[in-house]
């Protein structure tokens, strides 16, 4: 009689276990539904990527794609290498990068501690980052209309439309990025490691240079790898101003593409093998941007520490 | 009043204000001695940091700080010649030990020259290193690893860094801000005992919270209370027959 009460009781904590969830864990299962579909579509992104990019890597095989400067489509013959792409992309940011790196350097010493906590530098860096938040089609035309006819008022180039203008307008869009975050860091060397030089008679500029730079040093390449990031998927501008040919760029003047603007260019037209390629190249750039955000971000989390 | 020669400091109706209406110091005058080690006491507020900080011109790397009167080395008024100048001449090690990081030891105490721009030849720099390491005692803790960065030593052997980076450069006078308020009770013990040894070769003024500090270090001593020097002296006289009521009941604890 005992065991069989004992049995029952059992059986029915069993059956409230089994039946009726708690408030908390239905909750704390909506939250994990939900918060599961963003590494979900990451992954469902990154499977499409990679089976619509198989084709081409299939026909090409990996390294004679990435290698390969063709980029040709007579009927029957096909060739497809995305070298022109890569290297457009990587010319176009490090350009960019060249020309942000003063500026934004600049904005950071002059926001972040020359005139720290006071009123023209919170104006400053409020204009600065209202850089950031400009639609990247209003660059590309203020980069057609206005940049382009300097390029080619200076005999820079035939048509404006190069590498140097696409990247002169992207270092603007980075600016932004750089400044704000390198200001952070340079916030954040301490006062008392500043005075401690100060101490001992350095001038302001050998502050920087001996005391605040190193400091903050990890911190600002961070900025820049970020910012980096930033430029290389940079798709709107790049297209309306880059010149949108498919041969390896020869020089700064030159026209050419970028891995992101040559899909933009071509995807509406394109299908099988070229399609393909397309993808293939979404494939590269999507794993240099991750790689690049990932760089970015260790070196933050190191820099903070 | 002391023999001019003995005299390294006169400071003459100096006052510091960080805003218009109030002195955070006001119309201090004193002569700090030379080759002594002269303590600056009172309650937390009082102005000590503040007044120490107007010798070596530190208010001015901020916005706003009125700094007058006359401070006076050698004959020579330092709010009148180049700040950076004065700060060669006057050393200071803070509160918080804070070498570089980014700098290896022996980087550290050449610090003052290299922020200066001054290059020494290979043998000036080690002898300067081992010279400053060996007069705050750190030479045979730190002789073997000179190139490591100073950040990984102790807090009291952070703070003889400190110390030899200042005597590096030497200077007339070592401004010390509560320079054992951040180490332990041992630490705090062998600095004080490096002081006394230090005080044949520089100058010394030093803010202490800690009245057995100056006490056991001091020659001379200065009571601060509200921005006002309230009395200064000779340590053993202050501390046995203060004259005034104020600097009495703080060395009785019943102010700060």
């Amino acid at each position: 009689m005992n065991t069989l009460n004992s049995y029952r009781l059992r059986l029915s904590e069993k059956m409230s276990d089994l039946t009726i969830l708690s408030p908390d864990t239905r909750f704390k299962g909506l939250l994990w539904a939900a918060a599961l579909v963003v590494p979900l579509i990451c992954v469902a992104m990154l499977l499409s990527l990679i089976s619509d990019s198989a084709l081409a890597f299939d026909e090409f095989g990996f390294f004679r794609f990435v290698f390969s400067s063709q980029w040709s489509y007579s009927q029957g013959n096909e060739n497809y290498g995305a070298l022109p792409f890569i290297m457009g992309t990587l010319e176009s940011t490090f350009l960019a990068l060249a020309f942000c790196i003063p500026f934004s350097l600049t904005v950071a010493l002059f926001v972040g501690e020359y005139y720290s906590g006071r009123k023209i530098a919170t104006l400053f860096g409020t204009i600065t980052d209202l850089l950031a938040g400009i639609p990247s089609i209003i660059y590309g035309l203020w980069g057609f209309y206005v940049l382009r006819p300097i390029v080619v008022a200076l005999g820079l180039s035939d048509q404006g439309s190069c590498i140097l203008t696409a990247s002169l307008v992207l270092a603007v869009m980075i600016v932004p990025y750089a400044a704000s975050l390198s200001a952070e860091f340079i916030k954040m060397v301490p006062a008392e490691l500043k005075e401690a030089a100060y101490a001992m008679g350095a001038t302001r500029a050998e502050v920087m240079r001996t005391v605040v730079f190193p400091a903050a040093g990890s911190g600002i390449f961070s900025a820049f790898i970020l910012a980096i990031g930033r430029a290389l998927g940079e798709t709107m501008t790049v297209t309306m101003l880059i010149g949108n040919t498919n041969q390896l760029p020869t020089s700064l003047f030159s026209t050419g593409n970028t891995m992101a603007s040559i899909i933009a260019n071509q995807f509406g037209e394109a299908d099988g093998l070229k399609l393909s390629s397309l993808f293939a190249i979404a494939l590269i750039l999507f794993a240099i941007k991750a790689l690049i955000n990932l760089i970015g971000k260790i070196l933050i989390h190191r820099a903070q520490r | 009043m002391e023999n001019i020669n003995n005299t390294i400091l006169e400071i003459r109706d100096l006052c510091v204000a960080y805003t218009a209406d109030k002195l955070s110091v006001s119309h201090v005058s004193t002569d700090i001695p030379r080759n002594q080690i002269t303590a600056i006491m009172g309650p937390s507020g009082c102005g000590k940091s503040t007044l120490l900080r107007a010798i070596n011109r530190m208010h001015e790397l901020y916005r706003g700080i009125q700094v007058s009167g006359e401070l006076l080395i050698d004959g020579q008024d330092l709010l009148k010649i180049n700040a950076m100048r004065v700060r060669r001449e006057v050393g200071m090690v803070f509160q918080r030990p804070n070498p570089f990081p980014t700098m290896s030891i022996a980087d550290n105490v050449l610090a003052g020259y290299s922020l200066n721009g001054i290059r020494l030849e290979k043998s000036m720099r080690q002898s300067i290193v081992e010279q400053s390491l060996k007069s705050v005692g750190l030479w045979n803790e730190v002789k073997d690893s000179l190139t490591k960065r100073g950040t990984f030593l102790s807090g009291g052997q952070q703070q003889r860094l400190c110390i030899a980076r200042a005597l590096a450069l030497k200077p007339k006078l070592i401004l010390m801000d509560e320079p054992t308020s951040a180490l332990d009770p041992i630490a705090t013990t062998t600095i004080e005992n490096l002081l006394v040894e230090l005080k044949n070769e520089v100058s010394i003024i030093i803010v202490t919270h800690n009245m057995g500090q100056a006490k056991r270090i001091s020659q001379k001593s200065l009571f601060m209370y509200l921005g006002e020097l309230v009395e200064g002296g000779s340590t053993e006289q202050m501390f046995s027959d203060p004259a005034d009521r104020r600097t009495k009941s703080y060395l009785s604890g019943n102010i700060g």
